[in-house]
């Protein structure tokens, strides 16, 4: 954990003139981020970088594009006396074969962070993590707190990516005790613009759950998560930050509550469905991961980031979902439509 | 309760018409209407546990009343000595085969305490790997036997249960009835004095007699991963009847609280103070256990 650095004493804002590089530009959290650090007046030039063009125009973002997987991010870095990396290419939605997808996540960092170990001007890096790195298992303690090992550590996926990263931040945290290291581990995103293999799931026209377990989850809003990204990026809190909204949500509740058919499954079906899913039907990315973490859910403490912040996110689990559901159209409430139907019959039999 | 405030808009709501009173029996009608819509739409609160009390109150405890009142008719005894609010951590002995002692603690508890306190118990890892089982005892406040999760209840002032003999305990065989077993390493004693909490002895009788195990298929256990496969007069031989249990007459006594305030923090790492303290409890326990017998009639009265 880089709790010990030498500059501590001239942390707050940092100089004028700042350089920030964004990982992952092209893609939606990138894009918002890269929105709201352009916004700031301290920093002087944001450069995003990506494999792919950004869809839409990033404003004052410079885009570049370059593959973080080869050296030449290292050059990006060192010409532009880049200070503040905020590496956000953690590819979560395997939209390409899953050893694509690995090079990206763990060779893509291996190079990032090697060049910012090499790059004098380099300050702080804020690196986007996720929660699966706590695996997800009957075992686990009813909520992990950042120090907490996983029981059944991940073994696969962007998981276990996660937690590769992690390792190689925690490597270049000791070499440049300097810099200002952040590490977010954020619960599963949701919001009216995300699309992701859980938004897709809860799309599913029946929803298949695993049948005789309903896990606790926790979501954090798309607009709270690029609050802390922004936070982390102009202000200095180094460590490692779980990110969540507040409170609980179960799967079955979440599901009532947008009123979606419920389909409760043996486990091996809905990995199958899964499967079929990915292949054919829009169910990008659902992986054996998704489905461990929709049979024993997984619950993180959120006190270290909100105290570091002073702030707490926007959005509940319930609010964020709620917004997620809402401006996706995805509520009918169906069940609930026709209750009231029926006991509104009943009601007015007893009447007469 | 705020939930009795909200109206639930009903097709053709008109004003009531009824000239007096609703009688008591449309007030249950609607109220459980209420409930089940409330069920329907997801308009429930649970904490970070999954403890979801409105389901507790209005079914799963109401299930475990029938069994509590009418089949094991449990007394429970000295219940002043578990406070009316702030943590504490209740400690029992374990039997039964099947763990019905930790619901049955759990209702006396819930009806009967002052307070009306919710226990929240430590539960094996096997529990939470069992479909459905794992989802309700979550749903029942109940959670994963370990010290993060009783310090984190601990640390919210909750009324923490736990059986430290844990399978030794629940499965022993019949003829070692009301005999306690190894306390584990006292990670409960540890824990408590950490938290700075009393720990309340609790002795149950009548829960030994409920599955008398008489012998136990370690090979079939084995097979399905379980800790023991019991035999009982009446399971396997009797089918599915076999799991009705015998309806012995129960008696839960709680003793008086065991402070640990007095001792040092650090001392809970201290491994004299930790078994020392350990013994202390269980022996209280076992004592507590040998007067309720000499009290008890007969097994079944």
């Amino acid at each position: 954990m880089p709790s010990t650095r030498p500059s501590a004493s001239a942390a707050g804002v940092s100089g004028s003139s700042r350089v920030v590089l964004i990982t992952g530009v092209s893609r939606f959290l990138g894009a918002r981020v890269a929105e709201a650090l352009q916004a700031e007046p301290s920093i002087e030039r944001v450069i995003g970088v990506d494999t792919v063009p950004p869809e839409a125009s990033l404003g004052r973002t410079e885009f570049v594009r370059v593959d973080i997987r080869t050296p030449s991010i290292a050059k990006i870095i060192e010409s532009a006396r880049v200070d503040t990396v905020v590496h956000l290419n953690l590819v979560t939605m395997a939209a390409t074969a899953r050893m694509t997808t690995k090079e990206v996540n763990v060779i893509g960092t291996m190079q990032l962070l090697a060049a910012c170990q090499r790059s004098a001007a380099m300050r702080k890096l804020v690196v986007r993590s996720s929660a699966a790195v706590y695996g997800s298992s009957a075992r686990d303690p009813a909520v992990f707190t950042e120090h907490d090992e996983p029981v059944v550590p991940p073994t696969s996926g962007y998981a276990k990516d996660a937690v590769e990263v992690e390792g190689y931040v925690r490597g270049l945290a000791r070499r440049r005790s300097d810099l200002t290291v952040s590490v977010l581990r954020f619960a599963n995103f949701l919001g009216p613009n995300i699309d992701n293999p859980l938004s897709r799931y809860f799309h599913m026209p029946v929803v298949a759950t695993v049948l005789g377990f309903d896990p606790r989850l926790q979501f954090i809003h798309e607009d709270d998560g690029v609050e802390i990204l922004r936070r982390m990026a102009v202000e200095d809190h180094p460590g490692c930050f779980n990110a969540a909204g507040d409170g609980v949500v179960l799967l079955s509740q979440a599901l009532r509550r947008a009123g979606r058919p419920i389909l409760p499954l043996p486990a091996p079906a809905v990995q199958t469905l899964g499967d079929v899913g990915r292949r054919f039907g829009g169910l990008k990315g659902f992986s054996p991961e998704l489905l461990r973490w929709l049979t024993y859910g997984r619950v993180i403490d959120t006190t270290r980031l909100t105290n570091e912040l002073s702030w707490r996110p926007k959005y509940s689990s319930e609010e964020a979902f709620a917004d997620f559901a809402d401006s996706q159209g995805l509520g009918h409430g169906l069940p609930t439509e026709i209750f009231d139907l029926v006991t509104g019959g009943v009601r007015g039999l007893s009447r007469r | 309760m705020d939930h009795e405030a909200e109206v639930i808009p009903l097709h053709g709501d008109t004003p009531e018409r009824h000239t007096g009173p609703p009688g008591e029996l449309e007030q249950k009608v609607a109220s459980a209407l209420r409930f089940v819509r409330r069920r329907l739409s997801g308009d429930y609160q649970v904490d970070e546990f999954g403890f979801d009390p409105e389901l507790n109150d209005r079914l799963l405890m109401p299930l475990a009343r029938q069994l509590y009142e009418r089949w094991f008719r449990v007394e429970m005894l000295g219940l002043e000595n578990v406070p009316d609010e702030g943590p504490a951590l209740v400690v029992g002995n374990h039997s039964g085969t099947l763990p019905l002692d930790g619901v049955m603690l759990q209702v006396g508890l819930h009806d009967h305490h002052r307070a009306k306190r919710n226990l929240r118990l430590l539960g094996a890892d096997l529990v939470y790997q069992i479909p459905v089982l794992a989802h309700l005892a979550r749903k029942s406040g109940h959670t994963l036997a370990c010290q993060a999760d009783a310090a984190r209840l601990l640390g919210k002032r909750e009324l923490v249960g736990v059986f430290p003999e844990g399978f030794k305990g629940v499965g022993k065989p019949y003829s070692q009835r009301y005999k306690l077993q190894r306390f584990g390493r006292g990670g409960f004693v540890a824990t408590a004095l950490r938290a700075q909490v009393p720990i309340i002895p609790a002795a149950i009788v009548g829960a030994e007699e409920i599955y008398p195990k008489i012998a136990d298929l370690r090979s079939i256990a084995r097979l399905f991963g379980l800790p023991y496969f019991p035999i009982t007069p009446t399971w396997p031989m009797f089918g599915p009847l076999g799991l009705v249990p015998l309806p012995s007459k129960w008696i839960v006594a709680f003793g008086e609280p065991i402070m640990t305030d007095e001792y040092d923090l650090d001392q809970a790492d201290d491994h004299t103070t930790v078994l020392n303290l350990t013994d202390q409890v269980r022996e209280t326990i076992q004592n507590m256990l040998y007067d309720l017998l000499r009290r008890r009639a007969s097994i079944f009265f």
